[in-house]
């Protein structure tokens, strides 16, 4: 089996390394980095901003790229939350505590130096754990009926959307707004018009681009114009020289890097808990386990590696499901999952059989892509920090440009256009009734394939509902999901005292979806300062 | 506790109230409309049968939003309840949602150039600090940028120069 693997290994470094495949996956590690350090562009904004530049190309590329541009934007933001305290995306709340007071203390370039390595030893050891689950969990998946491919979509759309970020009953709304979002447009099956009021352009339904920069860039601009203050450049004079760390400071770092890596992986197993959950348990457990957790907070190198290394490791670990099953477990990986789909590339456990020179050439390029983060960084890391001064003024009208043509690309058609402004100011509004419009792209992308594997589910079994209890499979998938939601109002009821202690930030360890609430208040919290 | 009716003007001030209320209109919006489609059986479910199941759960999520808000919120503890921000945007958000609508028309009358200049004046006229003069040198530079990458590199097909006056 091993063998196998690494055969497959050694295939996917062939397609990788093709030159015009080499080249892509380095423009999009490149430009995912240059925008992802922008203040305000995470990476969901950045994918989806960039996502019409791969419409013209083949699917390998375009994967390859876009894998590229994920992992570039999460580097970009780490640079963003180190040196100037404003983490762009959930998952760098936690770099900050530690990583922002390096940087007041001359530190920053350590910090930024010893994050390339924590990110690509944690990235490492999620993609290892790619190429030996995926094809165990592929092999698993090809026996699964419509039943259990129904409920294995419910228990993750569940725990996308519970276990991400603030109110849980608000995340499923917005995962069922999405799903019916989904099923916009003509119906597969018996091809009647559904919500389109007559509109022709709604027939194939609403445009997956025009969702997301709607959603993660028009709302977004909506909601920091104006109210961002001016950056902070005093403590950005990094340069390439300041990057490298003492020895102290790597043996420091050494395990606390491996114990991030380890917790990240576990956490990418559970479905549902992504980089956020693993960044924020692997803070509490480093502190917890620290000889002087006092210090930490006070720019300690154990606080910024651990959550760092936990974060790539669970996000190449999320690739897992979404590759070899087709469910993503957040609206990153739905995103490009979505772009695979753009592609006309059918998700699930057929796809490593069918494309391995997808899914290999994927796994090779982030390794490719990986070291290349690490020596596009290392030189051009005095670039990034003068990117940073860029004004939000001159940022996001840019970016509305971008947002119009990426959309009018898309089908070239002007109808998308006014969808994506619909859409934005859609979001906006759920923005500010503190909804998270995240799970929504999750719903939208897995709602048709949901649809159509019940009907078929029903199908089968003769209109009788309780297949998917009856089906052993399918019933642990459904018991999963109903533990997922008592352990909800359990947490709820008893999370609803611990609330109310200020320094509830032990725990995150015992008390995940706890944890996961107070990471995503600080993320509120903390652009305000 | 409170007497009904401050019960209810605090309950008009809590955001998940609204919330809760938008997630009831839009389910029973989808519930409705999806009962105009065939339901079928659930062995040959028709086109409507998904959407409006989709919609009676959101309303019933809506109510869910909606009853937590009646629940006296530990004091102080919950994140804001202002639905607008503090220093609300109507200008900016008017600009940024304009922006588009102006890349269509300028896009589909006049051309890719137009288009694009219109679309970042607008939006950028958005900014508090922003002058005409500043705004129309960004979008003249992004412009060119602009195009150049899209036209020439991306070969997307919008001309770049057009005159469909009269239509």
């Amino acid at each position: 089996m091993i063998s196998t693997a690494l055969t497959d290994l050694w295939y996917g470094f062939g397609v990788a390394l093709e030159p015009h495949n080499l080249l892509w996956c380095f423009v999009g590690v490149l430009v995912g980095n240059m925008v992802g350090v922008l203040p305000g562009m995470g990476p969901l904004a950045t994918i989806s901003i960039l996502l019409p530049l791969t419409f013209g190309m083949k699917p390998v590329a375009a994967i390859l790229m876009l894998g590229g541009v994920m992992y570039g934007a999460q580097y970009g933001g780490a640079i963003c939350s180190i040196l100037l305290n404003l983490p762009c995306h959930p998952p760098h709340a936690v770099t900050c505590l530690d990583g922002f007071p390096m940087t007041k203390q001359g530190r920053g370039g350590v910090a930024l130096g010893l994050t390339v390595f924590a990110s690509f030893v944690g990235a490492s050891w999620g993609i290892t754990e790619m190429i030996f689950l995926s094809p165990l969990l592929v092999r698993a998946a090809l026996q699964f009926g419509p039943a259990e491919v129904c409920s294995l979509m419910l228990l993750g759309l569940l725990a996308g959307s519970t276990l991400a970020r603030g109110s849980p009953v608000k995340g499923v709304a917005m995962t069922v707004l999405g799903l019916f979002l989904g099923s916009v447009g003509t119906d597969l099956e018996t091809g009647s018009e559904r919500y389109t009021f007559g509109m022709t352009e709604l027939d194939d339904g609403i445009e997956l681009i025009a969702l997301a920069l709607g959603l993660f860039g028009i709302a977004e601009f909506m909601n920091s114009v104006n109210q961002v203050a001016p950056i902070n450049t005093k403590y950005t004079n990094v340069t390439f020289k300041d990057m490298r760390p003492t020895k102290a400071d790597m043996k420091r770092a050494f395990f606390p890097m491996w114990r991030g890596t380890i917790i990240g992986s576990l956490c990418s197993l559970i479905p549902g808990t992504g980089p956020t959950i693993a960044s924020f348990v692997a803070y509490a457990t480093e502190k917890k386990i620290s000889k002087h957790p006092e210090k930490f907070g006070t720019g300690l190198i154990e606080g910024v590696v651990c959550p760092e290394a936990s974060t790539h490791s669970s996000v190449q670990g999320d690739f897992i499901p979404t590759m070899s099953l087709g469910i993503p477990g957040d609206a990153v990986m739905a995103l490009l999952l979505g772009a695979l789909m753009i592609q006309g590339i059918v998700p699930g456990p057929q796809l490593i059989s069918q494309h391995p020179d997808i899914f290999w050439g994927l796994v090779a390029s982030f390794w490719i892509g990986n070291i290349m983060l690490v020596l596009l960084n290392v030189p051009l890391i005095g670039i990034w920090v003068k990117m940073l001064a860029i004004p939000y003024k001159y940022l996001y009208p840019s970016a509305m440009f971008f947002v119009c043509i990426g959309v009018y690309a898309a089908n070239n058609d002007f109808f998308q256009v006014g969808e994506v402004a619909v859409i934005g100011l859609l979001g906006y509004v759920l923005l500010r009734l503190g909804f998270h419009p995240a799970p929504i792209l999750l719903g939208f992308v897995l709602g048709p394939r949901f649809e159509e594997n019940f009907r078929r589910a029903m199908l089968i079994a003769r209109g009788d509902i309780t297949v998917f209890v009856q089906r052993p499979i399918s019933a642990v998938f459904i018991a999963l999901c109903v533990i997922l939601i008592g352990s909800q109002i359990y947490f709820r009821m008893k999370g609803s005292k611990a609330d109310l202690e200020p320094a509830a930030e032990n725990d995150g360890a015992d008390g995940r979806p706890v944890g996961a609430e107070l990471a995503a208040q600080r993320v509120r919290a903390t652009p305000a300062e | 506790m409170q007497p009904s009716t401050s019960l209810l003007r605090d309950l008009v001030r809590k955001r998940d109230f609204y919330a809760g209320g938008l997630m009831i209109l839009f389910g029973l919006f989808i519930a409705l409309k999806g009962s105009t489609y065939r339901a079928g059986t659930l062995m040959h479910m028709g086109p409507g049968f998904l959407p409006t199941a989709l919609g009676v759960i959101l309303v019933l999520l809506g109510i869910a939003i909606a009853a937590a808000a009646i629940a006296p919120v530990a004091a102080g503890a919950e994140d804001d309840q202002r639905i607008l921000p503090e220093n609300p945007q109507w200008w900016a958000w008017f600009c940024i949602l304009i922006s588009p609508i102006c890349f269509i028309f300028f896009g589909r009358y006049f051309g890719m150039a137009p288009a694009t200049f219109s679309c970042i004046f607008i939006a950028a006229l958005g900014d508090k600090s922003a002058t005409w003069k500043s705004s129309a040198i960004l979008s003249a530079v992004v412009t060119v940028f602009g195009v150049g990458l899209f036209s020439y590199f991306l070969q997307v097909p919008m001309p770049i120069f057009t005159w469909r006056g009269g239509l």
